[in-house]
């Protein structure tokens, strides 16, 4: 048999019916994640045809996007947005006992982010598909797992049939080799990378981030880095499965057990793409050359590290998005006043992202003006970050500490910046009016963000971390 | 989902790149549960101005984009969120084309299930139509071209399974469906697969 790239051996176990010129492939999907979002239109299309979800057993169903991440009041009563956000929590509650589904509602211990919950309850696991209405879905990637965003419609027919028409998508794999600098992380990565690809650069592909300095990062790095391929067009990202991969998953609620666990291993291993394998498109990366870098305009792909010049605007485009940030061509974006910073989202809300904002942070306050959400990912990243004192760090610093969500990473919730407001934040995505309307916004790791809480303006961590070592 | 066979409108164009879905449909408005009603949120922040009224500088607020049914745009749009609700907001707003050199994956399919057409075309072709808005385009599914007023026409391929679904209206769930016991094979060996391990 010829070498196989780890995304051909995925695509290849999950083929029902192979594409025909005529015809997508019939594609089976083991994992189905579901939100309130993008699911009530799907349910409704499955009960105007009197159809029944085919596999609730492989559905996973949370509450994230509309959630209020202020507790309930002394009544009860959660403070939603507005009538609309609760009645959409309502009928994902309504959907989930009328089709039999597993949702990790208001009353769950494991309630959280989606895209923070699958691999924290070990329902992601390498060697799967999984979809979900939301297109960081491909945060699951980092278990060497399929898995991407679709659109309602398809969320409808994964409900029915446990199958999707796809495409074969094509192949890019990004070598990323050297080691990462001290201070410097995931998300740094994640950013150099789009900006080198550009905020199309993998569109129509699905990415294998492969080399060195990839196989060093922890699996929460690994989710970051899978989590922003979308931001670069690319569906899917895939991250081989290995030690790491299995240490971090084994004994997790939903992982096989005992002789199944062997069996899996056994299975996973064989996952990784064989020497020799081709992709369609190959780029290599220097991980030593990476330094803390963020967004100075209205998409992902428009990041450098914080210390360069902005460039001058090439086209009529590119003026209106430094306009909109008003970033100045020709100085950096390390000093630019903050007025809001945002730990959190299905990029940066997990307990190892909690801890590099709090090393940064503990001892210090937040600067004067300056408001900061801390919004950790999942009830058990809540837990455990209050276990070990985090939530405390971030109090005394002047922090809001928040229950968990998607909160001002989409902004749907209420929580949003006001018009004009610089947003240090580490989500996902920078585009005008993602985190409010007028917003701006500037993408960054949680130790950047933390550093420029501190500071009041956009500040590298080192300053704070070699100060904290001495 | 009705066929569509050929859409004709004179061309709007939306000359920015990167047009992203919260852009299309900002996301403080996805807490519906329903599908219909989005038109008049279609590109919301961008349309109107802060007393509600419309903003002239939008450009499918000039009177000549007035009643356009085909949007010309810059490249890789629709990137960014999964939401379906962006060709949703799109249809009910009146738009049943969107050509452009690069369209982001997650909205090209969403849109083609939907009916609206998101068709890519070469990159010089593409910078022309920007050039010229208010052309008089022809789109026809079933012929995989545009025609424009002088009788030029300029190519474009649609994955053959969506054109074939946009030509015949072809319920995709249906014929999902019809392949039950293919999925139930399936599901069967992976199983047996999993316990002779």
């Amino acid at each position: 048999m010829n070498p196989r790239n780890l995304f051909q051996k995925l695509w290849d176990a999950h083929v029902v019916a192979p594409e025909t010129t005529d015809t997508p492939a019939i594609l089976y999907i083991d994992l189905h994640l579901v939100h309130e979002v993008t699911s009530p239109q799907a349910f409704s299309e499955l009960r105007e045809r009197g159809l029944a979800v085919r596999r609730p057993d492989r559905m996973l169903a949370t509450l994230d996007h509309s959630t209020p991440t202020l507790a309930a009041g002394a009544d009860g009563e959660r403070p939603y947005a507005n009538a609309e956000a609760k009645a959409q929590v309502a009928q994902l509650e309504a959907n989930c006992r009328e089709f039999g589904v597993a949702l990790h509602g208001w009353d769950s211990s494991d309630r959280g982010i989606v895209h923070v919950i699958g691999p924290e309850l070990g329902a992601t696991q390498p060697g799967m598909t999984i979809v979900c209405g939301d297109s960081h879905t491909s945060t699951h990637g980092a278990f060497g797992a399929l898995a991407f965003g679709i659109g309602t419609t398809e969320v409808g027919h994964v409900m029915a049939t446990q199958c999707l028409l796809q495409r074969k998508p094509k192949t890019l794999a990004i070598h990323v080799d050297g080691e990462l600098p001290q201070g410097v992380g995931a998300k740094d990565l994640i950013l150099h990378i789009i900006g080198e690809i550009g905020v199309d650069g993998g569109t129509g592909h699905v990415i294998e981030y492969r080399g060195s300095a990839i196989e060093a990062l922890s699996m929460d790095e690994r989710m970051t880095v899978c989590n922003m391929s979308i931001e670069a067009g690319a569906r899917a990202g895939l991250i081989a499965p290995d030690e790491t991969t299995f240490a971090w998953l084994k004994g997790r609620p939903h992982a096989p057990q005992g002789a199944a666990w062997d069996e899996a291993i056994t299975r996973w291993r064989a996952l990784r793409s064989d020497p020799g394998a081709s992709y369609d498109r190959q780029v290599h990366i220097d991980a030593s050359k990476v330094r803390p870098t963020v967004t100075f305009g209205t998409h992902p792909g428009m990041a450098i590290a914080m210390d360069t010049p902005v460039p001058a605007a090439r086209n009529a485009q590119e003026k209106r998005a430094l306009d909109y940030m008003r970033s100045k061509p020709g100085q950096p974006m390390r000093g630019t006043p903050v007025d809001v910073v945002f730990i959190g989202s299905c990029t940066n809300s997990r307990l190892s992202d909690l801890r590099e904002a709090a090393n940064v942070m503990r001892g210090r306050r937040v600067a004067q003006g300056v408001r900061m959400l801390v919004v950790p990912g999942s009830e058990a990243v809540r837990r455990d970050a209050e276990r070990e004192g985090l939530h405390q760090v971030f109090t005394e610093a002047g922090a809001e500490w928040r229950i968990p969500g998607c909160s001002m990473c989409i902004a749907m919730n209420g929580d949003m910046a006001q018009p004009g407001q610089l947003v240090v934040s580490t989500s996902n995505r920078n585009f005008e009016g993602r985190q409010g309307k007028g917003a701006r916004t500037v993408l960054a790791s949680p130790a950047t963000a933390a550093a420029s809480a501190l500071t009041g303006v956009i500040t590298d961590p080192r300053e704070f971390l070699t100060e904290a070592a001495a | 989902m009705k066929p569509v066979t050929r859409i004709q409108s004179r061309s709007a164009v939306l000359p920015d790149e990167n047009i992203d879905t919260d852009r299309i449909i900002p996301a403080r408005f996805l807490t519906t549960t329903e599908r219909a009603g989005l038109g008049k949120l279609c590109f919301n922040d961008w349309r109107y101005q802060a007393d509600g009224s419309d903003n002239p500088a939008f450009p499918l607020n000039k009177p000549e984009a007035r009643g356009c049914s085909i949007i010309v745009a810059g490249r890789n749009f629709g990137c960014g969120s999964s939401r379906e609700h962006a060709p949703w907001a799109l249809l009910d707003y009146g738009i049943r084309a969107v050509i452009c050199s690069e369209i982001a994956d997650i909205f090209r399919n969403n849109s083609l299930k939907n009916g609206l057409l998101a068709i890519v075309i070469d990159e010089a072709e593409h910078r022309w139509l920007l050039q010229h808005p208010g052309v008089e385009l022809i789109v026809d599914v079933r012929e995989q071209h545009i025609t424009l007023p002088d009788g030029g026409r300029i190519g474009f391929q649609l994955e053959p399974f969506a054109r074939h679904c946009l030509l015949n209206g072809v319920d995709q769930l249906g014929y999902l469906l019809q392949h039950n016991d293919a999925i139930s094979h399936y599901e069967q060996l992976t199983q047996a697969r999993k316990e002779a391990a």
